[in-house]
């Protein structure tokens, strides 16, 4: 036995290297089994916040592909400006300086959690009060709506989605502007229902269904999807009919916040005019 | 000693971060993968034990490994460097002998020297590498180009970083 261990001290360097590729080559044999994995998630949590950090200064390489699509984004906002605007009445023009006065502000940010498997979904966006971000604003996408905002704090926004039992967007159909009301029955994330359309109104698959611009939210016009199917329910004056939604739910990235300027004005308006009604 | 200790830890350090960073997201027209973290077993002193060797070669390994996802590969590559490393001292020993305080550099042993102690082990270290990483036969030719354009690129990187510390030094 003291030969053995005089044998193995001698040798030493040897028996060490043989020892540590062994181990090397059993680390290399047990990273294919599902068993190893309870060592590596150890590891793999540390690593992972170390890749978190360094992604967080690797998305500046990325910057490039990020403005790109936000100039994308712009672009399509820019040919929808007269949109944006309310034409002031042109027969005193004199008295402005321009025909139009802004009445939609646009403030984009980026979606940082959302859902689409719940009954009622909400997106958290990376802007709040700091950028003047209000409770019940419009939130629209490149592909359509998107949602209302609920609940503000300094740094973010809660977004109801349309994805959500309690959102109900006044909505048209654009050839014939029939109005009606966008409501999510909670089955289909790419499905939603219009409500309130009469069964005299003749109707086709593939109809494009916009805001109306009726409530004090959302602009008019913006895209909320296409007609996929439309039926009369027994006994019911209205259809029911399947909106296919234009914006993916599932792959939102950077949203516009959509401020109308003139609300306040509109909300005393409408309030006035009730309480006129009611005396 | 402190000093020396500290030094080789803050190169262990920095080669690793440069290596899991840097290099591992470059990959040159899909063949070449450059290794430079192997400078850290290069640059040993030379009155290293030689059981310290593998030890430090094993514990360089298994980080790399760690962070790139392939267990055991790079510790495998890494140790048998380590293990090569007296042999091949031995074998291009000039009459400058390995004296204690003279550096494993270009500084201190001149460039024809360092090409080939580096161009070796850096051979040794990618050849099993790019074998393990592969391990089939019927590859044989294409991985053994990928190895030489390799080494070549790795060894090109730690003669490029002995200079650039050269200067600091001067």
């Amino acid at each position: 036995m003291r030969y053995l261990f005089a044998f193995l001290w001698k040798h030493n360097f040897f028996f060490l290297f043989l020892l540590l590729e062994v181990i090397a080559f059993l680390l290399i044999a047990n990273d294919n089994y599902y068993q190893s994995s309870s060592i590596l998630n150890s590891t793999n949590r540390f690593t992972g916040s170390i890749y978190t950090a360094s992604n967080n200064i690797s998305g500046y390489f990325h910057l490039r592909k990020v403005n790109k699509k936000l100039a994308e984004e712009n672009a399509r906002l820019h040919s929808l400006s007269l949109n944006a605007f309310l034409k002031t009445d042109t027969n005193n023009f004199f008295v402005k300086d321009t025909f139009y006065r802004q009445r939609y502000e646009y403030i984009s940010a980026k979606v940082i959690s959302n859902s689409t498997s719940k009954r009622n979904n909400y997106i958290m966006l990376n802007k709040g009060r700091n950028f003047n971000i209000e409770k019940d604003m419009a939130v629209i996408s490149a592909g359509g709506v998107v949602g209302i905002v609920k609940e503000v704090s300094q740094n973010f926004c809660s977004v109801m989605s349309v994805l959500h039992k309690k959102t109900k967007i006044s909505a048209k159909i654009k050839k014939n502007n029939q109005l009606g009301t966008i409501v999510w029955n909670g089955q289909n994330a790419t499905i939603g229902s219009l409500t309130e359309i009469p069964t005299h109104v003749r109707l086709a698959k593939g109809d494009t269904v916009i805001t109306s611009g009726y409530s004090l939210l959302f602009p008019e016009g913006v895209m909320i999807g296409t007609i996929k199917n439309f039926y009369v329910a027994k006994g019911d004056n209205f259809y029911t009919v399947d909106v296919k939604f234009s914006t993916d739910f599932n792959a939102i990235g950077y949203v516009e916040v959509v401020k109308n300027l003139m609300r306040e004005e509109q909300q005393q308006l409408e309030d006035k005019s009730i309480d006129k009604k009611d005396e | 000693m402190n000093n020396l200790l500290f030094k080789n830890a803050l190169r262990f350090f920095i080669l690793v971060i440069i290596q899991i960073f840097l290099l591992n997201q470059i990959r040159l027209g899909g063949y070449i993968n450059p290794y430079l973290y192997v400078l850290f077993i290069l640059l040993l002193p030379f009155e290293t034990p030689r059981w310290l060797l593998l030890i430090l070669a094993f514990a360089l390994g298994l980080t790399i490994d760690i962070f790139s996802g392939t267990m055991g590969m790079h510790t495998a590559a890494s140790v048998l460097m380590a293990f090569a490393r007296p042999g091949v001292l031995k074998m291009i020993a000039t009459k400058a002998q390995y004296e204690s305080g003279v550096k494993p550099g270009i500084q201190d042993m001149g460039f024809p020297w360092f090409f080939s102690y580096a161009g070796l082990l850096i051979f040794i270290h990618h050849f099993l590498l790019f074998y393990i990483e592969v391990f089939r036969f019927s590859e044989f030719f294409i991985t053994f180009f990928r190895i030489i354009l390799s080494s070549i690129v790795t060894l090109a990187l730690v003669i490029l970083s002995q200079y650039l510390f050269l200067k600091i030094k001067k």
